[in-house]
């Protein structure tokens, strides 16, 4: 049983690892990550890649979805528009990658504040289908460029560091998993602030929200750049990791996805859009194992897909109906049992 | 505009009715759902999709006379709405909208699987089961499985708002529509109105799935076309019979000019574009009731 954690002030009780196990936990884990590279194959590193930037992403779209209320099923366009930026200016201007991740970032931002301007007039279902319109346009505007490169796309080439180019899984692992791990801590500090405290106050209702003092309008852009610009550094990032970006990269699926990600990790936590997005990232991976061992007749990577496409769909309605706070409820409740251990809780 | 060729103009705006027709179809099922449980069901397509199988299946594989694979189809996809709405909506109830329009978006995710699974992703051909005789209006000329399909649909769109007009189920469900807990209050079994509207939904679905797959073929991506039908209920306003009439026409139509005159590709873009205009001026639809919101 946890005792001792009496918070004696109040930065006490607003700091994000409140007690010493956390600390230490986190430390761990940090450290975990750090020595990750060094022991896993390649494999497994091309993994931990795509499930940070899965992370950032999914993380992006909890500060919409889960913490402001607006549904947005124009994730994966945004991350496409990120990852546009990022390979035309990689390929035409030759500027190092912090500075495309950022103006990949910036201009997904520009991209979700336009998306987010029908938010006030329209909320829930029209705006989810609001954003699918402007998912197709993208999608249109990709394919039909010049400056895309069409449907073949654009391949561009890697990242350099200081003349290192992060051509491995390896290399780029040290690019993405920190900043995906910054994004995270900046999401996390953002709900301590007035800002983060207005969007939960506007997911919860937004007309009691706007009778105590916030502006509508100011903070659901607000939100819908926030979470775009998250979308847009993922997506750079996703273009560094692939180094080839077509209009098929990001489909409708790929938002349907993330929203399924924080759903199943538990909309409107930090804890969610992590655990979701690394449970959806490796459960295909996981059937895929399965499907490998089981005893069957037929071709075993013919079923793979349709199987997929199934547990996919049964994971989202599953999850809504027998645990609608996801994951990181699960883990709370495994948490709340050894806090009170040995009493019942 | 001496040169325009008008009767081509009138060729496609008259195929631009034929799927217009089929729109107006599945948007009424999709406005039948969400009128009675609140629901908006983005796997309508995919519900499409699955009675079109179902049909291939009895009329092709199991070599069924056409009309008895039609009564099959349609009685299966009855049930199996039902099915859905009691194993997976009705738990959902109370919840947030968002949360049972992303259980519907899961539902389509499974139908896919499945029919990937069952009968693999390659696209197929329903049997022929219409006169192939083409059709003449006047000098446009239309193709046989269109106009027949439109007359179908036509029909089958005038027998579900007489239903809804005069059968007792329909009036229940109309009365659920407008108040539920006055519904409640006149002894109306709402739960047993939430099943009677996902089964007739799903009916209705089976119709136009029938007919979508036989003008076109059918295959794993047929799904898709639940998306024109989203266009369609949002820009007629999602709780408006007349307003799915009218968008899923605008929107048939919409298609069929961007199709010819622009090319293929801008089919989806004329519809959305269209959806986010109704969006901007109209955000509750040409139709939609405008709900009143308070604290």
């Amino acid at each position: 049983m946890r005792i001792g954690a009496a918070k004696q002030s109040y930065e006490a009780d607003a700091a994000l690892f409140d007690t010493r196990t956390q600390r230490v936990w986190a430390g761990l884990l940090v450290l975990g990550l750090c020595a990750f590279p060094f022991v896993a194959d390649e494999y497994w590193l091309y993994l931990a890649c795509l499930i940070a930037i899965n992370v950032a992403s999914a993380c992006g779209l909890n500060i919409l979805t889960g913490y402001t209320g607006l549904v947005s099923l124009g994730q994966a366009a945004f991350m496409g528009l990120g990852a546009y930026t990022v390979a035309v200016m990689e390929l035409r201007l030759g500027t190092p990658f912090a500075v495309n991740l950022l103006s990949g970032g910036l201009v997904a931002m520009a991209g979700g504040v336009v998306v987010g301007l029908p938010s006030l007039r329209v909320k829930g279902l029209y705006l989810a289908i609001a954003t699918i319109a402007a998912s197709v346009l993208a999608h249109f505007l990709f394919s039909n460029l010049k400056l895309t490169g069409g449907t073949t796309g654009l391949s561009l080439p890697p990242a350099r560091f200081f003349g290192t180019a992060l051509d491995t899984s390896f290399r780029i692992y040290w690019l993405i998993v920190p900043l995906a791990g910054l994004m995270l801590l900046g999401a996390s500090n953002l709900f301590r602030t007035r800002i983060g405290r207005a969007f939960i106050a506007i997911r919860d209702r937004d007309i009691s929200a706007e009778v105590l003092g916030i502006p509508l309008l100011r903070y659901k852009l607000m939100s819908f750049g926030l979470s775009s610009f998250y979308a847009g550094v993922a997506g750079g990032l996703w273009a560094y990791f692939f180094r080839v970006v077509t209009p098929e990269s990001f489909p409708l699926l790929m938002s349907i996805f993330f929203l399924a990600a924080i759903i199943v990790g538990g909309m409107g936590t930090i804890l969610g859009c992590i655990l979701g997005a690394v449970f959806m990232t490796l459960v295909p991976e996981l059937l895929k194992l399965v499907i490998g061992w089981l005893p069957l007749t037929t071709n075993a990577t013919l079923i793979l897909s349709p199987v997929r496409t199934i547990v996919f769909g049964a994971l989202i309605v599953g999850f809504l109906i027998f645990e609608p706070h996801g994951l990181a409820e699960m883990w709370r409740r495994v948490r709340r049992y050894f806090h009170l251990w040995p009493f019942r809780t | 505009m001496s040169g325009f060729d008008w009767l081509f103009f009138f060729e496609i705006s008259l195929a631009g009715l034929g799927s217009g027709g089929l729109l107006a179809l599945a948007g009424l099922a999709l406005v039948i759902i969400y009128k009675a449980t609140r629901v908006v069901n983005l796997a309508i397509g995919e519900m499409l999709m699955i009675s079109a199988y179902l049909f291939f299946a009895m009329a092709s594989s199991m070599g069924l006379p056409v009309w008895l694979a039609i009564v099959g189809t349609i009685v299966a996809s009855g049930a199996f709405g039902a099915l859905i709405e009691r194993t997976m909506l009705r738990p959902m109830l109370g919840e947030s909208p968002i949360s049972t329009f992303m259980v519907t978006v899961g539902l389509s995710s499974i139908l896919v699987g499945l029919v990937e699974l069952v009968w693999t992703a390659d696209p197929r051909r329903l049997p022929e089961f219409m006169p192939t005789d083409p059709v003449l209006l006047g000098e446009a000329m239309v193709a046989p499985k269109v106009f027949y399909g439109f007359v179908v649909t036509a029909a089958l769109i005038a027998l579900v708002l007489l239903v809804f007009r005069f059968w007792r189920g329909g009036v229940a469900l109309r009365a659920t529509a407008s108040d539920q807990a006055a519904a409640y209050s006149m002894g109306i079994n709402v739960p047993r109105v939430f099943s009677l509207a996902w089964t007739v939904a799903a009916m209705i679905a089976a119709v136009a799935g029938i007919v979508v797959g036989a003008v076109g073929g059918i295959s794993s991506a047929m799904g898709v076309f639940g998306l024109s039908v989203l266009v369609v209920v949002i820009v007629g306003g999602l709780d408006s019979v007349l307003g799915a009439l009218v968008g899923g026409v605008l929107v048939g139509l919409v298609e069929a000019w961007a199709g010819a005159y622009l090319g293929g590709e801008f089919k989806v873009i004329a519809t959305f574009s269209l959806l986010l205009l109704v969006l901007v001026v109209r955000p509750y639809g040409l139709f939609g009731t405008h709900d009143i919101e308070r604290l």
